[in-house]
Formats: C-alpha cells, structure tokens, sequence
C-alpha cells in the first residue's frame, strides 16, 4: 500500500469487473457482489467485453503480453464510475501495478485514471457503502483467509473480518500464522508445486485446527488453492477416520448475501 | 557437504527440502522464534515506519553518491594507515588476500563472519594454496566442520538443532554429546580460543564502511569479531562496494534497525569501529588493516534505477525469516550464497541468470519480505522484474544491464502467452472461449499435473458470471416489457 485512500460518497453507479477466476469457477461470488451493490441502491454496469485484469502474464515476467491484455480493459471504463471487483488480488493488480505497467506509453494517463477509481468489492461495502448488515443465517464458526494482495497490497487485513464480525451468528475464529500466504500465488502453485503444495497444506492444518466450518474469503484464487487442498485431504482421511479438511470455502460476498438475502 | 549442497537443480533440491522432517521442523520453529522476536522489538507500528523510513534515505543516499563516497573512504582510510584494495570479482578478491597472506607468510587465518568471503568462497581458494582458514563464529564454526555452507546469512547454522550439533562436536571435535547449550558453547569457545592465538592474519566482513571519517563497523554477538580484528598482526576486511555510509550519524539508526530487524535485540553485545592500524605506543591492535572492496557485478546493476535498489539491504535476514518459501525449503533449498528473497533478487546479478534463473520464480509474491525490509527494498517489485528478465518479456527493457537476460525464454511457453494475450485482449473471443469451457466443463481431468498431487481440481462453473449477468439482464428487459404492455 503505497498511500492513504480516501474513500467517496456512495455513488449512484459503478463498474463491476468481475476477474477471470470469479467468470469462469465462482460467478455465484460475481452475482453475489452485483446483488449487494444493487441492494445498496447501485446501478451496476458489467461491461460484457471485460477479460482479465493480465495479472498471469504480468506475475510470470510477460509484461508485453500483460500490457496488451490490460490495455483492452483501459477501454471499458469509459464513464467517471468508480470501478468494484470482488478480488484484492485482481484490484491490486490494476491500482498498484496499471500506472506502472503503462508509464511512458499513450496509455498511461488512462491507466492512472483507473487506477484512482478501483475498489476492492468488501472495502466498497465496508468504507463507501457503510453497509448494514442483518445476518439470518444459523450461527456458524468462521475463520477468514485475507489474500496477501489484500493484506499488503491494498492494506486491507482488517476488512473482511471487520465485515464478518457486523454479522450477529457468525463466530469469527482466527487461525494459527493468519497472515501466511496460502500459497497460491498464481503460476507458483504450478511452477513451484512441492513448495506451495507444502505451504496451503500447513494452511488447511491451521485452518482445521481453529474448528470453523466454513473458510471465507475474498479471494477466489486463495479459495481454489485452499479448498482445493481441503477436499483434498478430507479425501484422503476418510479411509484413516481422520477430520483434516473439513471445512468448506466460501467467498466472502455469497456468504453475506446468503446469510443477510436469502436465509 | 550435505546431501542437498551437492544436487545441481533446483527442484530437486526442494524436494529434498520438503521431504525432509527435520529440516521443515528446524526452520519452522527458528523462524517462528525470530519473527517473535522482531515483532517484539518494534512495539509500535508508527516507529517502526519512521525508522524504517530514515533507514531507506539514508541508504537511498549513500548509494546515490556511491562514487563520491568509496572515493572519499579510500582517501581518508589510507590516509590513517589502512591500505584499500580493489576487486572486482569474487576471484580477483581472492587473490588479493592470498597474496598479503603470502607475504605475510601466514600458513593460518582466522575469519569472522562474513557473508563476502562466502560469495567468494575464500576458505576453500586459501585451503588449496596451504592456507588454512578457521571461522570463528560460532554457527560458521558448526557449518565448517559439518562441511556445509550457510543456510541463513546471519544463523548460518539455524538448519541444525541441538542433537545435531552435539553429534557433529562429538564426531568432530571429540566434545562429549549433551543437549546443555552451554557446554557446546563454552566447549566451541575454549577450541576457537587456542586457534586465535596461533593465527597469523585475521579476516572480517564489514557492516558499515563510514566514508567521512574512514571508520569500519562490524556488528557481532559473540566477540570472535573484535579477537579477529584485533589478535592477529593483520586484519582483513572484505565487504562489497555497497557497503558505504556518508557519516557517523546514519550509522546508529541503521545499527538499530539491523539489529532489531534481525535478532530483535536493541544492540548487539560487541559494535566494532576500526580506523586504523596500532599506533604507535598503543597496546594492542593488528600492526597491519587491509579493506578489500568487491564489485561482483554490484556496479553493473547500479546503472539500472529499479535494480540498485537490491544495494540498500543492509542483510538483517528478515526477508528469509518471514518467507513462507525459505520456512518450507530452509536456505540451502537455493543452492547459492545468499538464500531468501534478498537472495532471489541479488544472486541473479552476482552469478549471472543463466545459473539463478529458477529463484526469482520461487516465490508466491506474498509480499511478507516487502513488508519487513529495514530498508523497504521493494523485493516483491524486484521478483517481477527478475522475472520478465529471465524470460526478457519486457521489449522495456530490451537493453537491459541484466546478465543473462532471456536465458529461460523458450518457443512454447512464449508462444501460450502470446495466444493468451489474443484471446484475452479480444472479449468477443474470450466469451466464446469460456462459454466452450463451460459447455465441455465435464471433460476437465481429475488429475491436473502437480495442481492435484495436494488439492482437487477445480470446477468451471455450469454457467459464466458475464453468460448470468446477459441472462439476468435479458429477464429484466423482458419483464419491463411484460409491465409496460397493457394486460
């Protein structure tokens, strides 16, 4: 986190971008972060040419290929809107990294313009909507896994719990080393399996061991690294009687929108 | 050496590593036990800033005069009787120690520690021209015998625990086994003392080299540092060219930061300033000092504004003990000098990307080094761009000063990003590709390489968020429809 952020009124209107992740593996997390915006009286405008923020390519030493990718996003947002995405990691993606990725080329005061006006879905609720939270959901243990992007790109440790703990069943637990990385970290789960294999094994173990029921997040990469290992493990154990892994995940926006909506 | 040391590749070092208990339950808890400790001794957020602020500045202005300031500390160190050489690689160092030696006629050498003369692997260039070469801190003393390297700069024996040394002392040394540190200790500093006295030349690293007023200062617990400095009739240091200070005032804050940062304690027992040689009807002290500044490839990256950056690090080791990836893997998991983060970012430039290119990669860009650095070197920012380097995937940087630039670019992964960047670039494409996905979503394997030896595969979605969010929007539109026309 480079400088303080000061956040805006509500405003009546905001993009949605809703990351590749989220498209493609979670758009019940998308659909969730559309309805509480629009619950908070907001037009949401999904621009339907919208990809990837080009956080892969930009993370595995391609920034040429990042820069293309990013520079088709530079075009969707052509109104003064305030610009929400349900991931810290995607958000820190386009404020922190944007403005440099395009210093020196026609894009740049475009990128930097963008940047300025991108939120993080749950520091939008929290900080520009002041959302009201009614939980009616069962009460129900939860630990929150806050992305590393979130947490130290975007300075937003503080967020996610701050949300949960407006939600009147809802017990927050916390777990053991709560600011290690999953070990996610996009092309490292793959180029460097053993290590990150390592790495969110110790952090289901953490996890279990707090006895939560349910994982939250905001974070889909950080979910289908942690979930993933979850299920994993729970598979395994079932043969040695064994409780590793037996918690679900679930994004924190589908988890405020069922609990507060649906229930 | 270790089983480890000897394994060429990287990854087969980490599996190594990983698969190793004892290793995973030495690092897990020695790192634990120091991050605690730091967090203890920045009791305030605020403080912590500002000093990690006027840390970064004074190191930011120190090596934006770095000319003018090695200048100035050759000058004022010869002109108190301290004879400055210069290396310009590991190699060249070497042999500039080897020939006072020579002269000297020193057949033994007792070296404090020094991350430099382990860059330049000095103890084995005197051993193989008859020189021998004692370390005489303690955990440099431990790796000596067991014929390993560091695995930590500044606990370079923290892989081993204490049934591990008592074995070694034993096998070694003759040291009855025991778990009482104490004995161990007392036992390494009554066989270091002995060695000391026989010495002929002394060699140390350097923290801070003081350009205003030629002073050398050397941080250190155990006082082999002082005894090597000052026992012997010649002392050498040795340090890399970055090492420099403007004055005496930075060097308390940044002794306070670097010893916080690393042990957290507030100081060290023993802080060393060196000026000069034994004066004249002085009592003790070497008759002879030497400085030995070693380039390496430091003034290349110096001609690069992102990279001399990797200068400022004043080498805490607080990047490696907050790491997930050195917790996991430990220090020799790297296979080079310098481990951890700082390693990842520095050892590409002192040993070319051809034989570092896979540490950049091993990390998950967490940003837990970022956020501890002393100095706030932007690591995570350097990983990256290390990255693109070794793929040369920044046509930015096309001329960069990076040796080995693109040494791990190859035709197909180049090609996939490539195809990556067209279908992303294009919405059109892109929706028509994740819809494909999504329809042939059961045809995706279980097993997907490395991704499912620990975790299951994940699940495209029935539907796209951007196939929902049309979908919804068509349901409106018609139901606005449905109102508007009259029943």
């Amino acid at each position: 986190m480079s400088s303080i952020k000061l956040y805006p009124p509500k405003p009546k209107q905001v993009y949605f971008f809703g990351t590749c992740l989220v498209d493609l593996f979670y758009p019940d997390a998308g659909m969730a972060g559309i309805q509480l915006l629009e619950h908070e009286g907001i037009e949401v405008i999904f621009p339907q040419d919208q990809t990837c923020c080009g956080q892969p390519a930009y993370t595995s030493g391609y920034q040429d290929q990042a820069r293309e990718v990013a520079a088709a996003q530079l075009k969707l947002f052509p109104e003064n809107h305030l610009i929400v995405l349900p991931s810290g990691s995607c958000a820190g993606m386009m404020r922190e990294h944007y403005p440099e990725l395009f210093t020196g080329q026609p894009e740049e005061t475009r990128a930097k313009d963008i940047a300025s006006r991108v939120y993080e879905l749950t520091e939008f609720l929290l900080h520009v909507c002041h959302i009201q939270i009614e939980d009616k959901g069962e009460p129900i243990k939860v630990a929150m896994h806050t992305s590393c992007s979130a947490r130290r790109e975007m300075g937003l440790g503080e967020v996610g719990p701050a949300l949960l703990r407006k939600m009147d069943n809802v017990e927050l637990v916390e777990q053991a080393r709560i600011k290690e990385c999953c070990g996610f970290g996009g092309a490292f789960s793959v180029r460097h399996p053993e290590i990150s294999g390592a790495m969110v094994t110790d952090k289901v173990e953490a996890i279990d061991a707090t006895g939560a029921d349910t994982m939250i997040t905001s974070d889909c990469g950080c979910m289908m690294n942690i979930t993933g290992a979850a299920e994993h493990i729970k598979s395994q154990e079932i043969k040695s009687q064994g409780k590793g892994g037996s918690f679900n995940g679930e994004h924190i926006a589908s988890f405020l929108w069922r609990r507060c909506h649906e229930s | 050496m270790s089983h480890n040391q000897s394994v060429k590749e990287f990854h087969p070092r980490v599996h190594n590593a990983i698969a190793n208990p004892q290793i995973r339950a030495n690092f897990r808890k020695a790192m634990d036990g120091l991050m605690d400790k730091r967090q203890q001794a920045f009791p305030s957020d605020d403080e912590l800033e500002r000093t990690r602020e006027l840390a970064a500045a004074i190191r930011l202005r120190a090596l934006a005069k770095l000319p003018e300031l090695l200048e100035k500390l050759e000058a004022n160190l010869t002109a108190q009787g301290i004879k400055v050489h210069w290396a310009e690689d590991g190699d060249e160092a070497c042999k500039i120690i080897l020939d006072i030696c020579q002269q000297k006629k020193a057949k033994s050498v007792i070296k404090g520690k020094s991350m430099v003369s382990e860059e330049m692997e000095l103890n084995h260039y005197l051993e193989k021209h008859g020189i021998e070469a004692l370390e005489s801190d303690l955990g440099e003393y431990i790796v000596q015998l067991a014929e390993e390297t560091p695995s930590h700069i500044i606990m370079p024996a923290i892989h081993k625990n204490t049934d591990q040394i008592s074995d070694l002392m034993h096998e070694k040394t003759g040291t009855k086994k025991s778990r009482d540190v104490e004995y161990l200790t007392a036992e390494a500093r009554q066989q270091l003392r002995e060695r000391f006295e026989k010495a002929d030349i002394g060699v140390s690293g350097v923290n801070f080299a003081v350009a205003e007023t030629g002073t050398l200062c050397l941080v250190e617990n155990e006082g082999n540092g002082r005894l090597t400095t000052t026992v012997p009739p010649v002392h050498i240091a040795v340090t890399g060219i970055e090492k420099v200070v403007e004055n005496l005032e930075d060097v308390a804050p940044l002794l306070s930061i670097l010893t916080r940062s690393a042990t957290g304690q507030h100081i060290t027992t023993y802080f060393n300033m060196i000026s000069s040689p034994r004066k004249e009807g002085e009592l003790d002290g070497p008759e002879e000092v030497h400085l030995v500044l070693v380039d390496s490839g430091r003034s290349n990256i110096y001609q690069d504004d992102e990279l001399l950056d990797t200068l400022r690090c004043i080498r805490c080791g607080a990047c490696m003990n907050h790491c997930p990836v050195y917790t996991r893997i430990g220090g020799h998991a790297y296979g080079h000098t310098y481990p951890g983060p700082i390693g990842s970012i520095l050892m590409p430039h002192l040993v070319g990307m051809d034989d570092a290119k896979d540490l950049p990669s091993a990390s998950s860009l967490c940003g837990a080094c970022g956020e501890v650095c002393p100095v706030k070197i932007p690591i995570p920012k350097l990983l990256v761009r290390l990255r693109e380097e070794s793929v040369a995937g920044n046509s930015d940087h096309a001329n960069s000063v990076v040796k080995g630039r693109g040494v791990k670019r190859n035709r197909v992964e180049s090609l996939v990003w490539k195809g990556w960047a067209k279908m992303h670039k294009h919405g059109g494409l892109y929706r028509t590709g994740t819809g494909l996905a999504t329809v042939f979503r059961g045809l995706v394997p279980s097993n997907l390489g490395a991704w499912t030896n620990c975790r299951t595969a994940p699940k495209l979605a029935a539907s796209t968020l951007h196939q929902q969010v049309k979908a919804r929007q068509q349901e409106k539109a018609a139901q606005d429809k449905n109102q508007g026309e009259p029943s």
